[in-house]
């Protein structure tokens, strides 16, 4: 088992639906994820990917437990984190962290680089923080002396290396990438997916990244988890899904990508 | 003829800062043309300034916008809006956005045919139903009923779609039209485009970031780096062998799902300083003959 960083079985999570809220009582409750069973190996990158409405974010964040499930159960590295307290997951956190899909707003804008990276430093007591900032600022290949830049004065691929940054300056095992190259440029996403590829093999971590893109899942991910209206339609490694999608909303949006490519028939 | 003609379009930020750089293009009826490249390239101020759009620190400081045969230049304002407002429409990115939010869906679409064109509110209404028909909206008549907020987001673009297409416009620009959709629902819209613009004959002017979209919609294409046109050509001969470094980088970067490695190769950093080189000579040659 020791090898198995998320062991998770049948997850369950709703909300309520508050459109459908009658004017007394409770809201009925919508069911996101509806029994998801799966396991995240040491040091795999797992591609999680589904349309919009598919539950990927909302299974992302239970893994992380900024959200609690209604039932199942997810470990950690064989700790049961499913129910656990605020209190009790603070030692954990930083063993998992999460970078943002856009980077502008999950930034600071009032403090500067150094700050943003060194705040969750701080929130963990942790030692020698400036040497562990600039070790971070190396790593994902920004100058050091962008600690003393704001946000607004970078690129969004810059933005984005700083979201990694702080995301490894804890040094977690596992981190979750939810859509984090969604909003850059081609160039800036090639050079973003290259870091990343980078950092899983240095620092051994263990990685979900959740994109829509398939092609971009393709260049980075071992493994995939297709999800499908709140269910896991197909769990393959990433050369069989590509070789022989079996899952019929897997084939779909297969061929639903349009390739650069004017002969690429589009059926 | 070409229907529209941009020729040497400059526009600047507050008069001095160029966002557009000498820009020309032409748009034949019936043709389609994309308009690629990063951001901040100025691939959507090309659009906003035929429509008449653009942010107000932005102004046109040279060059002409001519709408069959006409210099919009030359114009009143009342009459280049009056023009604008008969032959071209907007597929906006956000369709969310585009819609008030407020309002019901039907008269969103029958007002422009209302209000600019003199349409009877019977006959705009007929025409209505009729469109959200060929965008393939089950049961029109509820949608025409319904708030934006009560719709999908991809049958909110398609509503945008018939609107843009309501009053027969000869060009529709079309401004990252899919960028918010999944794939899947990224197709059909797609689809419905190109489908829309055969049947009616209409120009296409297709702002967009991605090359796969590039290479199914449209037959000719101009690539913009920072405001300058580094590449004008048909969309088959870039994809055979694109005609600038530049260009071939960008294609290099998109990334290819039926590649087995998938490697990606970001645009190289001699390939930006070489067109940043183009782009300021270009300037320099600009200003020397202004």
């Amino acid at each position: 088992m020791s090898d198995v960083i998320y062991d998770v079985k049948d997850l369950r999570l709703s909300f309520p639906d508050m459109s459908r809220k009658p004017l007394l009582g409770p809201a009925p409750r919508i069911e996101i994820l509806k029994g998801l069973t799966f396991q995240i190996p040491k040091g795999e990158v797992l591609g999680i990917v589904g349309g919009s409405g598919s539950g990927k974010s909302t299974l992302g964040r239970a893994l992380i437990r900024l959200i609690e499930p209604d039932s199942g159960q997810i470990s950690f590295e064989g700790t049961d984190i499913t129910h656990m307290s605020e209190e009790a997951l603070r030692p954990l956190r930083r063993r998992f962290q999460m970078i943002f899909q856009d980077p502008l707003s999950s930034l600071n804008p009032r403090r500067r680089v150094g700050g943003i990276i060194a705040g969750p430093l701080r929130l963990h007591g942790l030692e020698g923080i400036d040497a562990r900032v600039n070790e971070a600022l190396d790593m994902v290949g920004l100058p050091r002396s962008f600690a003393s830049r704001y946000p607004h004065e970078l690129s969004g691929g810059q933005r984005q290396r700083v979201g990694i940054a702080r995301a490894i300056a804890l040094r977690p095992d596992f981190i979750l990438a939810d859509e984090i190259v969604s909003g850059l440029d081609v160039s800036s996403q090639a050079q973003v997916l290259n870091l990343l590829e980078e950092l899983v093999r240095e620092l051994g971590l263990t990685l979900a990244f959740i994109s829509h893109d398939l092609s971009v899942i393709r260049r980075l991910c071992s493994r995939i988890l297709v999800l499908y209206q709140g269910e896991i339609v197909e769990n393959a490694a990433t050369a069989d899904l590509f070789a022989a999608p079996t899952a019929p909303y897997t084939q779909e949006l297969l061929s639903a990508i349009p390739l650069p490519d004017p002969d690429q028939v589009w059926a | 003829m070409s229907f529209l003609s941009i020729q040497d379009l400059t526009v600047r930020l507050r008069g001095n800062v160029p966002i557009l750089r000498r820009v020309s293009l032409d748009v034949a009826a019936g043709e389609s043309r994309a308009l690629v490249g990063e951001s901040g390239a100025g691939k959507s101020m090309i659009g906003k300034s035929v429509l008449g759009t653009l942010p107000q620190a932005l102004g046109i400081t040279g060059g002409q916008i001519i709408l069959e045969g006409e210099d919009l230049g030359q114009l009143s304002p009342r009459a280049r809006r009056q023009r604008i407002g008969a032959k071209v429409a907007l597929i906006p990115q956000d369709p969310l956005t585009a819609l008030n939010p407020s309002r019901r869906v039907g008269p969103q679409i029958t007002n422009r045919l209302v209000d600019i064109l003199g349409w009877s509110r019977k006959a705009a209404e007929a025409r209505a139903l009729e469109l959200l028909e060929e965008v393939h909206i089950p049961d029109p008549a509820r949608v025409m009923r319904a708030y934006p907020h009560e719709l999908s987001g991809g049958m909110r673009q398609r509503i945008l779609i018939a609107s843009a297409f309501a009053a027969e416009p000869k060009l529709i620009i079309a401004d990252e039209p899919t960028t918010a959709l999944d794939v899947t629902v990224q197709k059909q819209i797609l689809r419905l485009i190109s489908d829309m613009q055969q049947r009616h004959g209409t120009a296409l002017l297709f702002v967009t970031h991605d090359l796969g979209v590039v290479s199914k919609v449209c037959q000719t294409m101009t690539v913009l780096y920072s405001g300058k046109v580094v590449e004008d050509t048909k969309v088959r001969d870039f994809f055979a062998s694109p005609g600038h470094p530049y260009s071939a980088a960008l294609l290099a970067a998109t990334p290819k799902y039926t590649d087995p490695d998938g490697s990606l190769t970001p645009v190289p950093d001699a390939v930006i300083r070489a067109v940043e080189e183009e782009v300021a000579a270009f300037d320099r040659q600009m200003e020397g003959s202004a």
